[in-house]
This record gives structure tokens, sequence and C-alpha cells, in this order.
């Protein structure tokens, strides 16, 4: 029976607080601009990712490998095969006009001499106009000719040829992993599913808090038999609910448009994202129980949220931070969620590889959130 | 809850804020079944007050206790027992009528039929039944005290703390607002409102003056008034501040106070002075629309006893 008043107690302020977000425009406008914002931001306009160049394409050769090889181009995501052409002038002709961003000429004789275990030349024109682009397209261009070599090579082998030493236009030395194309969308999506949890927790439910404080809605509330935990967890579901509905929309996004792959488990994701909301929620309650106003207490969550883009690692790599930051990044949550996060999602971890991290996530969790909890009178002062 | 007859006792509370005192050493008893109105200007310290025998903020000394529970260590067991409605609308404006009733409800653990009943009986009394469906945002200022109220009342506590609850409402929705208190009583509960308006003291049972942080005097309404010294006269005239000069240096006059084009003054014998007063104003070619004797109000009481304090410290 008592159990039931609880649970009908906690339930009135979850009803009530979904009244307030259907009818607020604001907090509707944050769920959802946020993340699109940050994504845009972050994983868009900061990364120096070339896509969709047009490409002129000059195939002299016309064969199957020389078909492969233009595949290969339009499979990388960089170029679009805009045009195909049968001069070189042309070429010229829609680079100067700006139809083009880059030319690739393949010579006749490109397949007989992979054919004959010789060094295949392409020869690969680039716009120069925008050198950031350039360069990127330029190491791009290379690297995709490159992995094409490899796969030709793993093809030869698997037919049983003989192991060659040197192979046409294929350097064996640089190899990246997990994210072969150096795409920093793979690298910065994941991250950012951990960024706007936490910023829309902390954000969402310091200022919900202190929305009724301002109001003096809770000095109506003082006087009913809530108590502080349930005030704190009926406040607090709600802005979990929208969370989690964020995180997935970030993960449509992610794979959709910027084309992340999910390596690994979903379910384990979401179960560690979870946790990691224990110590944003904190955070929040924290950021409600010290600002008087809605604008003080979004100041203070945006402020809360500096040190995690800095330094968890989410921008510039933690071991080349001076030691006293790289010593505060590990009482950072966001830290560990970072490492969870990507693990997940570009290399496939499971909880085997992640347990210190999800271990300390754990213990930060639950220390912020038993402070915030404690920290939070039902009374005013 | 106890049966015993004092519903609120209060032992020298205090509460600051920093270097102001909200409340200093107030002491206080309220019986069942009284309705006791806590009147004094604003910062006097009323809300104060009222705030920590709702046991809604901690007293910075002192004692106090609310049906036998005190209000430090049982703020639990009162606010079960009580009806608290703040000064300022502590509703949500963006629900309605009907969503904020049921919220409270909710949280009262008011449920099922019994819930029906009740919700119907506040809509009644306090005519909102037509307005369930409106945003509490979208009331007026009278609606939106009746509906503070009628949440407050949801769980039908015998002891209600009103905090203000005419302050910025229209005339008629005061009385109105008076005519539900008083109906109130009469099913039996004991209600402690604060009020800055004087005039709302005669409805009252008994009456704390407060000023400063303190109860200055406590008494019937009845009792109140024979604070004032002598007798009154009004006189009404558009010249009110030369009047005032007039009046205050004629000898046998205790004390003048103005409220508009009305001059109170306070005299040892009525019958003797008006005609004496009558004639001086003309002397100075001040018109006078009328003078005549009244009785005198809580108001006059209130400032006649704070000059007298001010006097004599
Ligand atoms: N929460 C608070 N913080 C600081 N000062 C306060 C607070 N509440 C009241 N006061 C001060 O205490 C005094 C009494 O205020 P209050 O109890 O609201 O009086 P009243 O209700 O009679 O107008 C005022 O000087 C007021 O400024
Ligand atoms: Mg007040």
């Amino acid at each position: 029976m008592r159990f039931l008043h609880v649970l009908i107690r906690i339930f009135a302020i979850m009803r009530k607080e979904f009244i307030h977000i259907r009818r607020d425009p604001r907090t509707l406008a944050i769920v959802i601009i946020l993340p699109i914002f940050q994504l845009i931001i972050f994983g868009y306009a900061v990364t120096s990712d070339v896509k969709h160049l047009p490409l002129a394409v000059f195939d002299q050769d016309r064969t199957a490998a020389s078909r492969a090889l233009i595949e290969a181009y339009r499979n990388s995501g960089y170029f679009d095969i805009a045009y195909y052409v049968s001069t070189h002038d042309e070429i010229a002709y829609l680079i100067d006009a700006g139809l083009a961003r880059a030319g690739l000429t393949i010579p006749p004789g490109y397949s007989n001499r992979l054919a004959r275990r010789e060094q295949a030349e392409v020869s690969f024109i680039i716009d120069g106009s925008d050198p950031t682009i350039a360069n990127t397209a330029l190491a791009s261009a290379s690297a995709i000719g490159q992995a094409h070599g490899a796969e030709l090579l793993q093809t030869a082998l698997r037919r049983g040829g003989t192991l060659p030493g040197l192979l046409p236009g294929v350097e064996v030395r640089t190899r990246v992993w997990y994210n072969p194309n150096m795409r920093s969308a793979n690298y910065m999506v994941p991250a950012l599913i951990g960024l706007i949890l936490q910023t829309l927790t902390a954000l969402l439910t310091a200022v919900a808090i202190v929305r009724e404080r301002e109001q003096g809605t809770l000095e109506s509330l003082i006087v009913t038999p809530i108590r502080s935990v349930e005030l704190v967890l009926g406040k607090i579901v709600p802005y979990v609910v929208l969370a989690f509905m964020d995180m997935i929309l970030i993960l449509v996004v992610g794979t959709y448009w910027f084309h992340v792959p999910i390596n690994g488990s979903v379910t384990l994701l979401l179960a560690l994202a979870a946790l990691f909301l224990m110590s944003s929620l904190g955070i929040g309650l924290l950021v409600s129980s010290a600002a008087r106003t809605q604008q003080e207490a979004m100041m203070m969550a945006f402020f809360t949220i500096l040190p995690s883009v800095f330094l968890s690692g989410f921008m510039f790599p933690i071991a080349s931070m001076p030691p006293v930051l790289q010593w505060l990044s590990k009482v950072i949550p966001l830290t560990y969620f970072l490492v969870i996060d990507r693990g997940i999602v570009l290399k496939g971890n499971g909880m085997d590889i992640l347990l210190p991290q999800v271990t300390m996530l754990t213990v930060l969790g639950v220390i912020i959130l038993s402070l915030a909890v404690l920290r939070f009178r039902k009374r005013l002062e | 809850m106890t049966d015993s007859p004092i519903v609120v006792e209060a032992d020298r509370l205090s509460r600051r804020f920093g270097p102001i005192v909200a409340v200093n050493e107030l002491s206080l008893t309220v019986a069942r079944g009284e309705i006791f109105g806590l009147i004094g200007p604003d910062g006097a310290g009323k809300t104060t007050v009222l705030r920590l025998l709702a046991a809604v903020m901690p007293p910075s000394s002192g004692q106090a206790r609310v049906l036998g529970f005190d209000i430090r260590h049982q703020a639990e067991r009162i606010r079960q027992a009580i009806g608290y409605m703040p000064q300022k609308f502590s509703l949500y404006a963006d629900l309605t009528v009907i969503e904020n009733l049921n919220f409270f409800a909710d949280l009262f653990n008011v449920r099922g039929a019994r819930r029906h009943q009740r919700i119907a009986e506040l809509l009644a009394f306090s005519r909102l039944a037509e307005f369930t469906e409106r945003r509490a945002a979208a009331l007026s200022g009278g609606m939106q005290k009746k509906l503070a109220l009628a949440c407050a009342l949801i769980h039908n506590p015998q002891v209600i703390f009103l905090d203000e609850p005419t302050t910025g409402v229209d005339p008629i929705s005061r009385r109105e607002f008076w005519d539900i208190l008083s109906s109130l009583h009469v099913q039996g509960a004991t209600i402690i409102v604060s009020t800055p308006y004087m005039d709302e003291a005669e409805r009252c049972s008994r009456v704390g003056l407060m000023y400063e942080g303190r109860i200055a005097e406590c008494d019937t309404p009845d009792g109140l008034r024979r604070l004032t010294p002598g007798e009154l006269l009004a006189v009404w005239t558009p010249q009110v501040m030369q009047a005032r000069r007039i009046a205050a240096a004629l000898p046998g006059v205790l004390e003048v106070q103005t409220y508009g084009d009305l001059l109170h003054v306070f005299v040892h014998d009525a019958a003797a002075i008006a005609p004496q007063l009558a004639q001086a104003l003309a002397a100075a070619g001040v018109p006078v629309t009328e003078i005549k004797r009244a009785q005198p109000r809580v108001e006059e009481a209130f400032i006649s006893l704070i000059v007298g304090r001010r006097a004599a410290t």
C-alpha cells in the first residue's frame, strides 16, 4: 500500500513533467535542435573530410580492371563519377569551368601491366583552388589506389599465385585500423552520443528543478507528502526518456547520413549509456541546488559541459595533454564513456574489454548522484 | 492529529535572513476553531511566520508545534495534516484547472470516488466548474487564488494556513473569498490567515497585529478597537494637508491620520472639540464637506499603536 502511494506520487510528477515538455516549445526545441546542431558542427563542419567531389574520368583502358578501379573511387564516397570523357582537353575544360574538381586518367595497357605484375600508373589531377580540399582529396585518391591494389593482391593470393615482393602500385607500409578511410565522422559521431546525452540531461533536469523554485511551485510541493527522492525521480525520468530518444536519433543519423558503421552491440551501448546518465543527472541536480534562476542554471550547466568537451578526449587526445589535465580528465565521466562508446561503435568491443571504464563510470555515477540527492532538500532556505 | 484545543503554539520563534530579522522572538497560540488573522504591512514578517508554521522553512531559533507536532522534527506529519496556500501563485500555470487539482490529489493520495466527490465540491465552492479545461495562466487573479485554495484543500485538512489570499484581488473577489473562508470555518476548520488589509480584521475571531517581525498586539477585533486613544472625528475636506496642520495644533487633539481626502482626528471629547475644529478650519479658509463622529477601525488602532511605540523608543 505504501509502495503504491510512492509510485502514484512519482507518476504524478512524471505526468506533469511530460505535460510541461509537450506545452513548452523551448524544451522541445532544445531536445530536437541541440543534437542536430551538434551533429552538424562536430560531425560535419569540423571534419576536413572531403565528400562527393565531382570527378571526371578518362578511361583509355576500358577493361574490367579499369572499371573496378573507377568503382573503388565511387564507393569511397569521396568522389562522384560525374563525367566520362574521351580526351585530356575535356578534363581540363571541366576542371576550369568548376564542373569537375578532379580528373582521373587511366592509360591504355593498365590491365595488361597489372596482369604482368608491373607498376600500373594512373594519373590524377586535382583542382587546387581550395588547398584543404585538394590535400585531402589527393591523400584520399592515393589511399584509394593503395587500398585497391591491396585488394588485387589478396585476390591474387587467394587464387594461389606466387608471393610477390613488390606489387603494382601497392605500398604495404601504412595501414590504418578500424577506420581505414580516416573519416573523422566515424570518430566524432559516436562521441557525440556521449556529449549530447550529458548536455541534454544535465541542462534539462537542472532547469526543470530550478523552474519549480523560481516560479514558486516548489513551495506547493513542499507541503505535500512527496519525498525528495520521489520528486527527484519523477523529475528525472522524463528527461532520461528524451535523452534516449535523442541517442536513437543520433544513431540513425550517424548510420544513414554519416555512414558510421556500428560494429558492436547496440543493446550494450544503450545499457552503458544509462549508466553514464547517472553522473549527468547528478550533475544536473547539483547545478539545480546551486542555481537560483533558470538562466543561472543554464549557464552553470553549460559551464560543466566545457571541461567535458576539452578534457575528455572528445576534441583532443588525452595522451598529449599536460599531466595536470590528464589527471583531471580521470574524474570526468565522459572520458570513460567516450572509450566505451567509440570502442563499441568502431571496434565492436564487448564488456570484457570495457570493464575498467564501466567500473570507473559506476563509481563516479554513484558518488555524484548520491551527493546530489543528499544535497536536495525538500524545503526553502 | 490530537484532540487538544491548541492548534498552533509558537514560543519565541525567530527567523533571520543574513542581517534581516524577518521574525523576531514571536510567540503565539491559536485554538481549534479560530479564524486567526495575522495583519500587518508589507515586510512585517507574515509570510515568514506562516512558512515556519507550515514547516516549509526551518526557524533560526525558537520552538513551535502545530497540532502537537514539532515544526523542526515532524515536518512531514504537519504537512499531511494542514492545508497551506502560499502568497505567490504557486500552481502550474501551463496545466489546466483540472490537471492541477488531479496532480495534488495524486500527491495527497486522494483517489477513486473520494477524489471525484472532493474535486466536485471544490469546483462548486470556488465556482471554477466551468473553467476546468482552462490553463491556470489564463485565469484572473481572483480565480487563480481560488484554484490555489482548492488545491490546498484537496485532502480536506482541518487546519488551513493562507498567506495573503486577497492581495491583488478585486474587491468583489475579496468578499467572495472571505465568504468561502467563513463557510470553511463554520464546517469546523481552524484558519490562520495573513493580510495587509486592516478591514479584513473584522472577519477574524482574533487578530495579531504584526510589525517588524513581532506581534505588537493580539486581541479580538473589538478589543483592538478599544486600543485607540479617545474618540474619533472624521473630517472630509479637499485640502487635507492644511486641515491636518490646523487640527493637530488644536488643544485636546491626540492624534491625526489622513486617508485620501479623509482626516481622522482622535480627541478626548468628540462633542466638545467638533465645533471648535469646524470653526478653526473655517477661519483658515479650508472648505469642509462633512465632520462627524465615527467608529474607530482596527487600522486606526494599529497606526496609533505603532506611532505610540515609535515615540516611546
Ligand atoms: N527568502 C528570503 N530571503 C531574504 N529575505 C527575506 C526572505 N523572505 C523574507 N525576507 C525578508 O524578511 C522580511 C519579512 O518578509 P515577509 O515575511 O515576506 O513579510 P510580509 O509577508 O509581511 O510582507 C522582509 O524584510 C523581507 O525582505
Ligand atoms: Mg507576505
